[in-house]
């Protein structure tokens, strides 16, 4: 039997008749048709799938959508601003040479923007940590962790666009 | 992976989630934060015939402190528990382990009832639960968190019950879990708690050395007899029987359990 | 080259603005009306026939449109899948791979059958019910037990499980007689699996009106797959369009053909509907090529003075169930002599066939095997005779090049000891010998290891390679085509799938022909585009080779633009002069014209008379030689002497891979490589039970370690230009990882040395130092 799913993603609102199995991760990719939100494991390790439920970092794959009804959705296409202007730590991505193959930087960008809603002066230490559930394999962590702390500086004292959109 | 086809009902409250597994029958399970749960049935190892999603049982979802008893309700999330100002006074060891469990992301879905109820002997907050003798309370009985956790994944709960709450006692002295794993966000290869209560005595537990958490009952009587932590830390590994896996065999992990009991004896504060 | 403004910049990359917003496309991300999703049923065993196949209820499920089996399949797909010779041109022999499996399964994972459904949890669901009576055969796991007479066989009626058994050069004899130290070693080398996080991915659409095939998939080496899979299907190139769109990582693993390569086209053309098949992460673990899976016995021979002067090496590689495509570049021989001279160096290889996945190259292949087994060996003898590691190196570098090796390759520069010396100091090297020194009285372990780690990359001279790859040339294509407004799009043989290419690409032809970077545009990953055969990227090659490909048809354009520049300047083409994008006159500057002016001339009237308009270019390169990198690592540890975890304190590297084209990218690429390295030394094993199932099967199990198991690094680099070719420059891929792993088990068995421990294997794990130190107790 397929359930109703009321959603918000990226601010807009949709609704669906989902089979209950549906997994969060392949509503948003399959279903809504964002695609930047991937695929990298099958027990929530990886944080690929990484996105903001109701401002708080989940792993999509460890979730049903049907799970999602009612919630608001944040993946990595709806975190620049309106008019295309990257959010702070996109932007601090692409300065710091923070992805490779690109396929992890998704998840690490929804992970990195919660991480600095939560804490938005993080100590190396705490980045890495707050990092923990993601995996890269192309950087090594070196420039993920350098753009996180080049994304809470600019962040600082700054009014942003919210990593939470709140 | 993909899981299999299930039903799929929300409950709203106690009752009706009790109602509805009773209605689904034995091969029903309850979907809290699902991080244990999901995983399985992605990988298929689990395939249960329906699913009582009892995330929006809001009355599931407390920190009280009560009698000098803190009662925890099952929904209660991981980050909530390492946040919660009640938690953090009251049993601080416990947000400790919470912060300590998964990551970010499964903290923010996973639920401590969850973590109860699979009773996995990797799982942290079982030893918490054993070692300061916890309540484990359902919907239909109580139980001592010793009587609770009966073997690997196995507790006495029938299909309709649902873990509640879990009640632990207040210990606000020093304490420390000692989580020793490879990556951070993995489960313990061998964890060790160390809690002293008020009245000066200890309280220790070990985690993923046996079927179940373990209180190790021959450590606390040594420090209660006056042995330094060194000297009661070699009891940790008296009379457990580990099983060997990936990362550790039978006899590194009875060692782990001495080592990481003598520090977390040694730092706890 | 000319001095310029883009080549050695720090320019941020082109391809991440995209990727940052999740605007990449990845194969699954690609959709086409009417998509088929497939499933594939594998072997629970390591090894077991089919005695029957039931795929009846699999067909009456839901949404199910076929299930396709070897008998379906036999008569689309013809011949088996290739191998390469791979340097082991005599093999013993290679068992015959069908792309799925008729009668016999012999690896856990391999293919019986596959389920076509409506969509992708259709699929799995249908997956489960095809119902095959499995017999069970002994699987032979162990590499010890495959060589012994009388051991089961890998294949049933396999004449044994050699799969080859070659000797690159029989005798060390002399050098070992004079020498007055011999050690003696054996070193494993875990299985590996690559994890790219993206795993492999299909998508392929039959259009049956004009008989063409499109296939979008996750791979490094595109081309490659049209020519075996097209072969194979009976498709020819011209029709058989292959796409790689971003691939999100491949390390080595998307370069041979795999079954599904051939099963998914096939489907899509005996089903007349695309097909799509996106790998789970457990199939990737189980199915996508491992690598490693060697160990070798070793000896060292050498003077008390630290003068090294023989080697003897014997490796023996688990092959797996088949031989890889090129699984035989694990022979790591070439490599052995590493940057010292030797008087004499013996290796065999030894290729033994188990009922495992196949091993292929990963990240290195073969050359971190090597750098490993050279720097361990080093260390040992240098801790027999009582020498500092340094010292003993320093003795013992090639110190002028070119240098033929023992095995004749040509070593094209180097400066080892400037490395090293670098790297020392800044890793502050003598006052951390004072600390330990200082520790140890306290009882704490702690460690330093050297890696002076040395590459043969950028594959390759065509002479040179041939043997290895059966005939074919593996030189690099590349297309320059200037448009008649002057903006330019260049067409690579090679694939980006994070290396940066698009950037560093274009930083060479915007110097090159003096044209804004930002109106050159890089175009690679689809064969239909560009020169008509690519050769892909793997071996630390693109930029040494395709590089260069790029550069020569850039030079060519710039030839033919030179020409129409002197025809409207209206004089001698040995007089006009090309300066960043300007032609002009000798001595008259003020006249000039831009290449963009030119670009527009190009394609109009009043060309020279007799010469074709346009302003493109083809280039087929070829290098001279292999380029040469190297550099030196240092690894400092602190190991717990309770528990045996091992932390690393610091890690150092100054690398040399020639000429800088970006130094941003460059540094990417070895904080990658030596995280892989990392975590092959303290991390990761593929493990199966003694049955054959692999227990290492999901991400919970194979350990890729987090931001917090990786130190921060500082890195410096020397530069010494490769000769090999005109930008000067070696490859930088994989150096990391052929590092790393040496420079970290060094400074493991350092701090372990007061302990009496002489060697740690890798993954070097906790529980296995545990317990090498209650040996040492006992």
């Amino acid at each position: 039997m397929k359930h109703k799913v009321s959603v918000v993603i990226n601010g807009k609102q949709r609704e669906d008749e989902v089979e209950p199995r549906l997994l969060l991760v392949h509503y948003i990719r399959d279903v809504a048709g964002l695609t930047g939100t991937h695929i990298g494991c099958d027990t929530s390790q990886c944080g690929a799938c990484t996105v903001l439920l109701d401002g708080k970092a989940i792993k999509s794959c460890t979730m049903f959508a049907v799970q999602a009804d009612g919630h608001e959705i944040r993946t990595i296409e709806g975190l620049a601003a309106p008019d295309g202007t990257l959010h702070p730590i996109q932007q601090a991505f692409w300065d710091e040479h923070g992805l490779q193959c690109g396929y992890c930087t998704p998840g690490f960008i929804m992970a990195a923007a919660y991480l600095l809603d939560q804490n938005p002066n993080p100590t190396e230490e705490e980045i890495r940590k707050g990092l923990e559930g993601n995996l890269c394999r192309c950087t090594g962590y070196v420039n993920i962790v350098k753009a996180v702390q080049s994304a809470a500086r600019k962040m600082a004292g700054t009014t942003a666009v919210g990593a939470t959109g709140e | 992976m993909i899981p299999a086809a299930f039903e799929y009902a929300r409950a709203t409250t106690v009752q009706e989630a009790s109602d509805l597994l009773r209605r689904y029958g034995e091969e029903a399970k309850v979907l809290a934060g699902g991080h244990s749960l999901i995983p399985l049935m992605r990988l298929r190892l689990a395939q249960p015939s329906a699913l009582v999603d009892i995330n929006p049982v809001r009355e599931l979802d407390y920190v009280v402190l009560e009698d000098g008893r803190l009662r925890v309700g099952a929904l209660t999330r991981h980050v909530e528990i390492q946040r919660n100002p009640t938690i953090r006074q009251n049993l601080p060891i416990l947000a400790e382990v919470a912060d300590e469990v998964g990551d970010n992301q499964v903290r923010n879905l996973g639920t401590i009832g969850g973590v109860i109820a699979h009773a996995d002997s990797a799982g942290d907050y079982p030893t918490i639960a054993v070692m300061l003798d916890a309540e484990v309370v359902t919907n239909k009985r109580r139980f001592a968190a010793r009587d609770f956790f009966q073997g690997l994944f196995t507790t006495p709960l029938e299909p309709d019950e649902v873990v509640c709450e879990v009640v632990f006692p207040v210990a606000r002295g020093p304490h420390r879990y000692v989580k020793f794993r490879r990556r951070l966000f993995d489960w313990a290869i061998v964890a060790a708690g160390a809690q002293r209560l008020d009245d000066g005595s200890w309280r220790i537990g070990l985690t993923n050395c046996g079927p179940t958490a373990v209180r190790c009952h021959t450590v606390e009587q040594a420090l209660a007899q006056g042995a330094s932590p060194e000297e009661a830390a070699e009891h940790a590994s008296d009379g457990l029987e580990p099983s060997g896996d990936l990362r550790a065999s039978p006899e590194y992990k009875k060692h782990l359990a001495r080592v990481l009991t003598k520090r977390a004896i040694l730092q706890a504060q | 080259m000319a001095i310029t403004t883009m080549v050695g910049a720090r320019i941020h990359r082109r391809e991440d603005p995209r990727l940052v917003r999740g605007q990449g496309r990845y194969t699954d991300d690609f959709v086409r009306p009417h998509t088929l999703h497939m499933a594939v049923v594998r072997s629970p065993y390591a090894h077991a026939r089919i005695r029957s196949l039931d795929t009846s209820a699999a067909r009456q499920a839901p949404g199910v449109v076929a299930v396709l089996t070897a008998a379906d399949f036999k008569p689309v797909i013809a011949g088996a899948m290739p191998v390469a010779p791979a340097f082991v041109p005599e093999k013993k022999q290679t068992p015959e791979r069908f792309p799925i499996v008729e009668k016999e399964a012999c690896f856990q994972g391999e293919p019986v059958a596959v389920v076509v459904a409506e969509d992708r949890y259709q699929a799995a669901d249908a997956a489960q019910l095809v119902q095959v009576d499995w017999e069970p055969l002994p699987a032979v796991m162990d590499l010890e037990q495959a060589m012994r007479p009388g051991s089961p066989t890998v294949h049933e009626g396999g004449p044994d499980n050699i799969g080859w058994d070659l000797t690159f050069s029989a005798d060390a004899d002399a050098a070992f007689a004079e020498a007055e130290v011999v050690v003696e070693q054996r070193i494993y080398q875990q299985r590996l699996a690559p994890t790219p996080m993206e795993p492999r991915a299909i998508l392929a659409e039959w259009n049956s009106g004009d008989e063409t095939m499109t296939m979008w998939m996750s791979s490094q080496s595109p081309h490659f797959i049209r020519l075996f899979v097209g072969g194979a299907l009976g498709i020819p190139e011209s029709r058989f369009r292959v796409i790689a769109p971003d691939v999100g990582g491949g390390f080595g693993s998307k370069i041979s053909p795999y079954p599904e390569d051939y099963l998914v086209p096939a489907a899509a053309k005996l089903l007349g509907r695309p097909v799509k098949w996106t790998e789970t992460r457990t199939e990737n673990l189980q199915n996508a090529t491992h690598g490693r899976g060697q160990y070798y016995d070793l000896a060292i021979a050498g003077n008390r003075d630290g003068k090294l002067l023989g080697l003897k090496v014997t490796q023996y590689l688990d092959i797996g169930a088949y031989v890889g495509t090129f699984g035989a570049f694990q022979a790591c021989a070439c490599l052995l002599p590493g940057a010292y001279v030797w008087k004499q160096v013996a290796s065999r290889t030894v290729g033994v066939l188990t009922n495992k996945v196949p091993t292929d190259p990963y990240r290195g292949a073969g050359r971190p095997e090597a750098t490993h087994l050279v720097e361990r060996m080093v260390d040992l003898f240098a801790r027999e005779i009582g020498m500092d590691p340094a010292e003993v190196r320093r003795k013992n570098f090639i110190t002028e090049f070119p240098h033929t090796n023992p095995f004749g390759l040509v070593y094209d520069s180097g400066n080892y000891a400037g490395a090293l010396d670098k790297a020392l100091q800044i890793a502050g090297y003598e006052q951390f010998r004072r600390e330990q020194e200082a520790a140890r009285a306290q009882g704490r372990l702690l460690g330093v290891g050297l890696s002076t780690w040395i590459e043969i990359c950028g594959f390759g001279p065509s002479a040179a390679t041939a043997p290895a790859t059966g005939g074919m040339a593996l030189t690099e294509s590349a297309q320059v085509r200037v448009f008649p407004t002057g903006s330019v799009t260049c067409y690579v043989g090679t694939h980006s799938h994070g290396q940066g290419h698009d950037t560093t690409f274009a930083q060479i032809v915007a110097d090159a022909l003096g044209v804004p970077y930002d109106q050159v545009e890089i175009r690679h990953g689809d064969t239909a585009e560009g020169p008509s055969f690519g050769y892909g990227t793997y071996g630390s090659r693109s930029l040494a080779v395709g590089g260069m490909a790029l550069l020569t048809a850039a030079g060519r354009v710039r030839d033919k633009a030179k020409k129409i520049a002197a025809h409207v300047l209206e004089a001698a083409e040995e007089d006009v002069v090309f300066d960043q994008g300007q032609f002009y006159v000798k001595g008259s500057p003020e006249r000039r014209k831009s290449i963009q002016e030119i670009a527009f001339a190009a394609y109009g009237a009043g060309l020279p008379e007799g010469m074709e308009l346009g302003l493109e270019a083809v280039a087929y390169y070829d290098p001279s030689n292999f380029v040469w990198p190297f550099g030196a690592h240092i690894c400092m540890v602190e190991v717990d002497r309770e528990t045996g975890d091992v932390k690393i304190l610091r890690y150092v590297a100054v690398d040399d891979c020639g000429n800088v084209i970006n130094p941003m990218i460059v540094e990417g690429q070895i904080h990658g490589g030596v995280a892989q390295g990392i975590a092959q030394a303290l991390y990761e094993e593929v493990v199966y039970a003694e049955d054959g199932t692999l227990r290492t099967g999901t991400m919970l199990d194979y350990a890729v370690p987090t931001a917090n198991e990786m130190p921060p690094m500082t890195l410096d680099r020397t530069v010494t230009p490769s000769p090999t070719n005109e930008l000067g420059v070696k490859g930088i891929g994989e150096a990391g990882t052929i590092a790393a792993s040496a420079a970290v088990i060094n400074a493991v068995c350092d701090a372990l040395a007061p302990l009496g421990i002489r060697h740690v294997d890798m993954p070097a794990s906790p529980d296995r130092i545990w317990k090498l130190m209650q040996e040492a107790k006992a």
